[in-house]
């Protein structure tokens, strides 16, 4: 009977927090389904309105920005592209940090860790000139490359898998090297696999991460082309329920990453059990 | 020239310990050769330095007419069971198995073959598919054989692969390693500090203390014949009862008892070693002793009593009728006697 009570105080607890969060998220989208004059008349709605796919529609396609050069679709891609290289190199540049750290006989290793990781103090709106200089001089204004280089790189994430394998046992390593394996091969064969619910983890975080630059893409674009969806909220002046509809598709992407990786991130937990 | 041959190997770690010494060695194809010692003896160091995981700081390592210091371990041919087996967690058995095949090149129509004769002859056929995590001990443990044999190297070395197994396991892998080991033919190293282990499993053993080798030589030899007193004391269980003496003219004097060696022997500071099972009693006994403790085995006993200041130990058939605080008389035979010398340790 206590354990019935505990319980059900336990999901109302739960059920309080869901509706917190979810509820404007809810009000937001239902306000984004009506006609702009029926919000400015008649205030925030809950209930869902009849203009979804108008609104939508009008959203994704409407040419916008001062030049009207970009439409919210690109937007999405170009956020979309910035921040799965951003959080792919991440992986790729941390995991391999890492790699050379914990497992070659670097003299420096631990000098050399420790100097990663203060880099978490120089965080890229204090480097932001000498960053948007070394872009510009490698001619890589108004390029993907250059939304996506200078962020590349996370000193947590480093620290993360060094500690990561750190705990792998060393006997896992020597019998590796018995069954004739090489370096590069131990990486991919054991490390790679071994980090997966570590990669989807750094990889949610890095996506979020990238996705939500705002300052970096406004200084290193000039062109309207490659506009951001964050740097779009901003230049949103269209109608309100249009806002609204851009504000429930800007969270889209970063949901949709958590969602899918989030399975795989629960997948290994098990699979390492 | 001897298969594996090890000469004057040193191991100095970069902090000054000296983990191995001056150790030579040789070792025939097809022996079963077991390092037995207390943990920390370097046996395990000497092991690595074998498979190339470990630094070798002088001396020389030839297996089958090669020096191999210098040469990977991947190279060496060998094939190592890790104490705690090293399976790889992310694969299946049969990946566990073959990966060391595929790292060589080898076709896959082979390496299904080979797994799969190798998973026969463990029993561990029926778990191919499985990971490393949904095993037991036991099975792990065959995984962990079987990754060694199916790569067919020149030599196995096994690290206290059965330290982690309860006491029934232990036993019953055992036997089978040394079956498998007498149907390959295959040379192998086994590595523990357990004698037991050590006395059923080796066609020799090799008793380290200290990083220096103490004795070489066959299970019966080490134990019928110590060459120091620590192989003494660390070969044979319940262990070898040692009395502090004083041998003047052949007569061993420990305290009033007095046990004639029928020699001459002269040793101020002397150690006699007598097997529990050597000390055999008897209502004739020339000695005499009260058990201070009994402990019953089921078809033996083991006596705990003293002899002026000094505790040692006998075993007995536990038909004896004997109980805790009972006088006995005992009879030592010269024949079963060690005598080592203290300041030396060595036998005499």
């Amino acid at each position: 009977m206590t354990r019935y009570i505990s319980s059900t105080i336990n999901h109302c607890i739960l059920l309080i927090g869901l509706l917190i969060m979810i509820v404007p998220v809810w009000i937001i989208f239902a306000s984004s389904t009506h006609s702009s004059l029926f919000i400015n008349t008649n205030g925030l709605q809950f209930f869902l309105g009849d203009n979804f796919i108008e609104n939508y529609s009008r959203v994704l396609f409407k040419k916008s920005g001062f030049f009207n050069e970009i439409t919210a679709l690109k937007m999405f891609f170009n956020s979309f592209v910035m921040a799965t290289g951003i959080a792919a190199l991440s992986v790729i540049t941390s995991l391999m940090a890492a790699y050379g750290l914990v497992y070659f006989k670097i003299k420096y290793a631990t000098i050399i860790f420790w100097l990663i990781f203060i880099t978490l103090l120089v965080p890229l709106e204090l480097r932001i000139m000498p960053s948007y200089i070394v872009m510009s001089k490698l001619n890589l204004v108004n390029t993907f490359a250059g939304l996506i280089l200078p962020i590349s790189a996370s000193a947590i994430a480093t620290f993360f898998f060094r500690q990561f394998y750190k705990s792998i046992p060393d006997e896992l390593l020597e019998a590796a090297k018995l069954d004739g394996t090489s370096s590069w091969r131990f990486f991919i064969d054991f490390l790679v696999p071994l980090s997966k619910t570590m990669i989807a983890a750094v990889f949610i975080f890095m996506f979020v991460f990238g996705y939500n630059q705002y300052l970096w893409p406004l200084i290193m674009t000039t062109s309207e082309q490659y506009w951001t969806v964050v740097m779009g909220l901003k230049t949103m002046y269209g109608s309100i329920s249009d806002r609204f509809a851009f504000v429930i598709m800007s969270m889209i992407p970063p949901v949709v990453i958590i969602v899918f990786l989030q399975k795989l991130f629960i997948q290994g937990i098990f699979q390492n059990k | 020239m001897s298969f594996l041959e090890l000469q004057n190997i040193t191991k100095i770690y970069p902090n000054g310990t000296k983990a191995v010494n001056e150790t030579s060695l040789n070792i025939d194809n097809g022996e079963f050769v077991v390092f037995v010692g207390p943990s920390g003896c370097g046996k395990s160091t000497l092991l690595r330095m074998i498979a190339g995981l470990e630094d070798i700081t002088s001396g020389e390592i030839s297996l089958d007419g090669n020096i191999i210091n210098n040469i990977d371990p991947s190279e060496r041919d060998v094939a190592m069971v890790f104490q705690n087996y090293a399976l790889y967690p992310h694969m299946s058995v049969f990946n566990n198995m073959s990966y060391g095949l595929k790292n060589r090149g080898i076709s896959k129509d082979e390496i299904n073959n080979k797994v799969n004769d190798v998973a026969k002859l463990l029993e561990i056929d029926q778990l191919l598919t499985r990971k490393p995590s949904m095993l037991s001990g036991g099975q792990r443990q065959r995984v962990a054989m079987g990754r060694a044999i199916v790569r067919n190297p020149k030599i196995f070395l096994f690290d206290e692969p059965l330290s982690n197994l309860d006491a029934k396991l232990r036993n019953q892998m055992r036997l089978e390693i040394k079956k498998l080991q007498r149907q390959m033919g295959v040379t192998s190293i086994f590595v523990t500090h357990d004698q037991t282990e050590a006395m059923t499993l080796g066609d020799r053993i090799v008793v380290i203390n200290n990083g220096v080798v103490e004795q070489v030589g066959t299970p019966k030899e080490i134990y019928s014949k110590p060459n120091t007193k620590f192989v003494a004391e660390f070969i044979g269980s319940p262990q070898m009862n040692l009395f502090q003496c004083k041998i003047e003219n052949g007569l061993a004097k420990i305290s009033d008892m007095q046990i004639n060696l029928n020699n001459s022997l002269n040793i101020q500071d002397a150690c006699i070693g007598v097997r529990p099972d050597d000390i055999l009693i008897s209502d004739q006994g020339e000695y005499s002793s009260s058990a201070n403790l009994v402990e019953y085995l089921g078809s033996d006993m083991i006596i705990y009593s003293s002899v002026g200041g000094q505790e040692f130990s006998c075993k007995l058939s536990s038909k004896i009728n004997l109980k805790a605080g009972d006088n006995f008389k005992f009879n030592i035979s010269p024949s079963a006697l060690h005598v080592f010398d203290n300041n030396s340790g060595q036998r005499v």
